[in-house]
């Protein structure tokens, strides 16, 4: 699998990120700068969590005007594969490559802990190594982390099921108490609508080594490594 | 009075963009402040909606010019339009 992780500004999961796609796929991604454009020979494109600029206006607002981002948008447009892990959620948004926004966590509180993810569907190159329903274990730590967009667009992702992962109980139970963000449905990441883009809140490259308490979220960077594998004679 | 300058210097005016969460999208931390405010026994209050003001030096002399061009700025960059809204207002 040929990545590459973004590192604008203020970035702070972009080591995290690359030692997940490198412990998966055996092959560091490249690291670009946000000033880079030549997205070039790469399977997977990863915006990384952290506070890029400050999180200055909105987070992810000026991340999502940065030359990068302009090539990012044509390659997703060209059908290339990008994830975005907490701010990289936001700037994914803030760019208009996935629908909605990131508000306040509804508790005012930014949100340091683990969580538990509901898998809403397991037929896409990120989530094939797990079950539908079934819920894995993600360590989250972000302020602005509310899911919000219209009752037409909640509907429209809804029906197109392009919901990827909701807040649950450990049980996969959706409960207020559970949505630790408050997001609207309780979303916690979301598909484009050619499956091809992923974005999501929580952490799971911070998941992916026993030692470091749990590897639930090892299957996503192993089911990409699968997917981007050479074809073998 | 009307020559345009695109230099940064020169006469200009003062753009000033109020952003607000749009009605119906949760503000906590406006909640939080009708709280707090309700708790110093301020009993009038009702809602609180908490917002940005962006102040923004133009050298643009023309008033209208000025204000298109701030509008066009709060649309690409300083608001976000699926939870925002904004205002423009010129001053000299």
């Amino acid at each position: 699998m040929r990545s590459a992780v973004v590192v604008f500004p203020g970035i702070n999961r972009e080591r995290d990120m690359a030692i997940a796609l490198a412990a998966s796929s055996g092959r560091p991604p490249r690291m670009l700068w946000h000033t880079e454009t030549d997205l070039t020979g790469l399977d997977l494109v990863v915006l990384p969590g952290g506070f890029s600029y400050g999180d200055y206006l909105r987070c992810g607002a000026m991340a999502a005007q940065s030359p990068v981002m302009r090539s990012v948008s044509a390659f997703a447009r060209r059908g290339g594969y990008v994830l975005g892990v907490c701010n990289g959620f936001q700037i994914l948004t803030e760019a208009g490559i996935l629908p909605g926004a990131l508000l306040r966590n509804a508790g005012l509180r930014f949100l340091s802990r683990d969580c538990y993810l509901r898998v809403e569907r397991a037929d896409t190159v990120f989530a094939n190594n797990y079950q539908r329903g079934q819920v894995f274990r993600s360590p989250m730590a972000h302020g602005d982390g509310n899911y919000y967009a219209d009752e037409a667009t909640l509907d429209w992702l809804e029906g197109e099921n392009l919901v990827a992962f909701r807040y649950a109980s450990a049980t996969g139970a959706l409960t207020p108490e559970a949505n630790l963000n408050g997001s609207a449905r309780g979303i916690a990441g979301l598909y484009s609508r050619n499956l091809r883009v992923l974005g999501l809140m929580p952490h799971p490259e911070n998941r992916v080594d026993p030692l470091l308490g749990g590897a639930d979220g090892k299957p996503l960077f192993d089911a990409l490594t699968a997917a981007f594998a050479p074809a073998r004679p | 009075m009307s020559e345009r300058r695109g230099d940064g210097e020169g006469p200009g005016v003062k753009a000033i963009v109020t952003v607000m969460l749009k009605d119906g999208v949760l503000d906590p931390q406006g909640r939080a402040i009708a709280h707090a405010l309700h708790a110093l026994e301020f009993a009038q209050v009702g809602d609180v909606r908490v917002g940005k003001v962006i102040e923004i030096e133009l050298a643009e002399a023309d008033a209208d010019r000025a204000h298109a061009a701030a509008e066009e700025m709060a649309r690409k960059l300083l608001a976000n339009t699926v939870i925002e809204g904004f205002r423009v207002r010129i001053e000299a």
